[in-house]
């Protein structure tokens, strides 16, 4: 009775096996990774549920979980903020491509102080993150902001607990700016913070900073937005104090060559222009060469394809930054010549553009 | 003699099969099958814990990784030494705070709440042990954290922290989140659980013997320290082991309050982390062999710590009947 028992669970479990993996119609893709453009990837998930009906089930982990499910192959697409090294994609058989830029902004809570009337420089954000500058009312900061009254407070530094895209991109600016930040900590997705709390997500370092008096953070602009922080001025490479907007994310990319960076490798913090935001950073969708699941990895590219093409409203909401559609072409050129089916069959078709 | 041998076969326990029915063989062997199971797990955690973090061990070396607090993922260089105090002195603080509290709550509920009074407050303990820990820790951040941070750390600092010997132990500023918050919450989760162990144990102690003991003269706290606690004490130990190991491997509520610094501070009201907080903030994220390695190191850190402590309580309870041999 007992192997009657065993033999029957077994075949039910494989008709239903079966059944799953034989389905072709694919309603809900599976994604995994940065926090930073969580925002605009649920807007427009919901969007195109309304669309299409697709769903798309995101879990924004951040970018090293992303990048170690796709790796495992557990969700049809990762994301990352931090670009995934050529050589790496090479090893794996994956390629990526931008979706989205941002910006990463310094946020604070300090009384009497509104958004945008504190100016900071690289050399002065580093230092307080290294623990160096450890007062609101320092004289170096005061050198920046003359005329603004500054408290006598302690600065609390607020950093990610985890590690994150986010993070990726504020060290590169901070790497950049300041060789003391460079040899001390390093750029990287989780560095060994020389001083402050961390705060889990972007989430938690928002929540942390609206907490905390006196409190500096960074965040992805889309969360000082919408929990409406203040942020602060900074010094960008050309010497001018701009403040976080779109426009100014779309200054930073406009000179990014995109073109001569093998597999979109481009690092987008600290770049040249008059109104450009010093810590701008482009996120990556990263998917496999080989499509073992060819509708999944179809209905993945139809997805982010309709977002280059009607999503850039709602990126613009946000506060968000548009690919340009250079770039959305080179996108498309490289889905339709890298991505195959097991048996050779191209899985993105020039028909399938979403225009 | 055959009648004997009969009788000898018919006993319960005596392993001839014809003696058993159907139904006591499966028990018996569902349940050699579960307590087979459970050392299996055990065993398998233990081997897993160890291969996993064999690579971490084998670059730094055990005491040394154990006694490191440098945590760096750039240079990949990691020591497990800040998350392992933290750990313990949010624990510690837990126990410190916890235990007279719940110890009270168990003798409030046994010994001197009138009897409309003893059902509500043993539900709402009950109720307290329900709510689950991330509540815990949303609530420690939102509420309690402020209210600690304006009003009770500066009274603190202000008055222990002048104290010669303990005072570098209250200094900090004055953020609410800080190793010394993590272990309030966690006071406040346990109490819940040690109370509920506690008082089912005070309940078994038979009436006759508290009565006995009134009867001749005694206090009430001469009745609990003399009759009912030597009755109970391996039930009330249990139930503070039950606690601590919670507390010890609590995650999400010490996440939210503790601070996530991978810092060793002297003083208790300076930001710091766990071990559970450290794996689950950096586990999703650790790339590289090494990082990985070091994180299920932590891991096998708490294992032994937890192994450690239910060993001195063990050998704390044997000690402690040995000398009510010697007593009386």
């Amino acid at each position: 009775m007992f192997k009657h028992i065993v033999s029957s669970v077994a075949a039910v479990v494989l008709s239903f096996s079966a059944m799953v993996s034989s389905h072709a119609e694919v309603t809900q893709m599976n994604g995994a990774g940065a926090t930073f453009p969580y925002p605009i990837y649920a807007k427009w998930a919901s969007a195109y549920q309304k669309a299409t009906g697709i769903k798309l089930n995101y879990q924004s982990i951040g970018s090293g979980g992303g990048i170690k499910q796709i790796k495992k192959k557990t969700v049809d697409f990762g994301a990352s903020d931090a670009p995934m090294k050529p050589e790496e994609l090479d090893q794996y058989g994956m390629i990526q491509w931008p979706q989205i830029m941002g910006g990463v902004v310094p946020v604070i809570n300090l009384s009497g102080i509104d958004s945008g009337k504190l100016r900071l420089d690289g050399e002065t954000l580093a230092s307080i993150f290294l623990g160096r500058i450890k007062e609101w009312n320092d004289k170096r900061i005061a050198a920046l902001n003359p005329g603004v009254s500054l408290p006598a407070e302690a600065i609390t530094v607020v950093h990610r607990s985890d590690g994150s895209g986010t993070t990726f991109i504020f060290t590169s600016y901070l790497a950049k700016v300041s060789k003391d930040w460079e040899k001390q900590v390093g750029n990287a997705k989780a560095v060994s913070w020389p001083a402050g709390v961390g705060g889990k997500g972007n989430e938690g370092v928002a929540s942390y900073v609206k907490r905390i008096k006196g409190s500096i953070g960074y965040v992805e602009y889309a969360y000082a937005l919408q929990n409406q922080m203040t942020y602060t001025l900074l010094q960008n490479r050309d010497g001018n104090y701009v403040a976080p907007t779109a426009a100014n994310f779309q200054a930073a990319a406009a000179g990014a060559e995109w073109d001569k960076a093998r597999h979109y490798y481009l690092i987008l913090t600290d770049q040249p222009g008059k109104d450009a935001w010093p810590i701008t950073g482009a996120s990556f969708i990263i998917v496999y060469k080989n499509a073992e699941h060819p509708e999944n990895t179809a209905a993945v590219l139809k997805f982010f394809d309709w977002a280059f093409h009607h999503g850039g409203a709602m990126a613009d909401e946000l506060d968000y930054v548009p690919m340009p559609d250079k770039v959305v072409k080179m996108a498309e050129h490289t889905w339709s010549s890298e991505i195959r089916t097991a048996s050779g069959k191209p899985v993105w078709m020039d028909n399938m553009v979403q225009k | 003699m055959n009648s004997t041998a009969e009788t000898l076969n018919a006993l319960p326990g005596a392993s001839s099969c014809a003696s058993r029915s159907l139904g006591d063989r499966v028990f018996h062997g569902i349940s050699w099958f579960a307590a087979a199971g459970v050392l299996l797990v055990l065993g398998a955690i233990i081997v897993m814990l160890y291969t996993g973090a064999r690579p971490a061990f084998e670059k730094f070396g055990f005491f040394q990784f154990l006694t490191t607090a440098e945590w760096n993922p750039v240079t990949e260089v990691f020591g497990g030494l800040s998350p392992l105090i933290g750990t313990l002195v949010s624990s510690a603080i837990a126990i410190i705070i916890g235990l007279p509290v719940s110890f009270g709550i168990a003798l409030f509920i046994t010994e001197m709440a009138p009897p409309w009074l003893k059902r509500p407050v043993g539900t709402a303990i009950e109720l307290l042990a329900a709510i689950p820990s991330i509540i815990y820790g949303m609530w420690g951040l939102f509420v309690f954290a402020p209210f600690f941070a304006d009003h009770i750390q500066p009274v603190l600092t202000n008055t222990l922290g002048k104290l010669p010997l303990i005072g570098p132990l209250f200094q900090g500023p004055p953020l609410g989140i800080s190793v010394f918050s993590a272990g309030i919450i966690l006071a406040i989760m346990i109490i819940p659980f040690i109370s509920s162990v506690m008082r089912d144990v005070f309940e078994t102690v038979p009436t006759e013997l508290r009565e006995s003991a009134f009867g001749v003269g005694s206090t009430t706290w001469e009745v609990v320290w003399n009759v009912v606690l030597p009755l109970t004490k391996v039930g009330a130990v249990g139930g503070v082991i039950l606690g601590l190991g919670r507390a010890m491997g609590e995650t999400m509520a010490v996440t939210f309050v503790i601070g996530n610094a991978h810092e060793l501070h002297a003083a208790l009201f300076e930001p710091g982390n766990s071990i559970a907080s450290t794996i689950a903030n950096e586990f999703t994220e650790a790339d590289g062999e090494l990082y990985t390695a070091s994180l299920i190191g932590l891991g096998l850190i708490l294992f032994i710590i937890t192994f450690i402590v239910l060993a001195l309580a063990k050998l704390m309870l044997v000690r402690m009947a040995a000398r009510e041999g010697r007593s009386t």
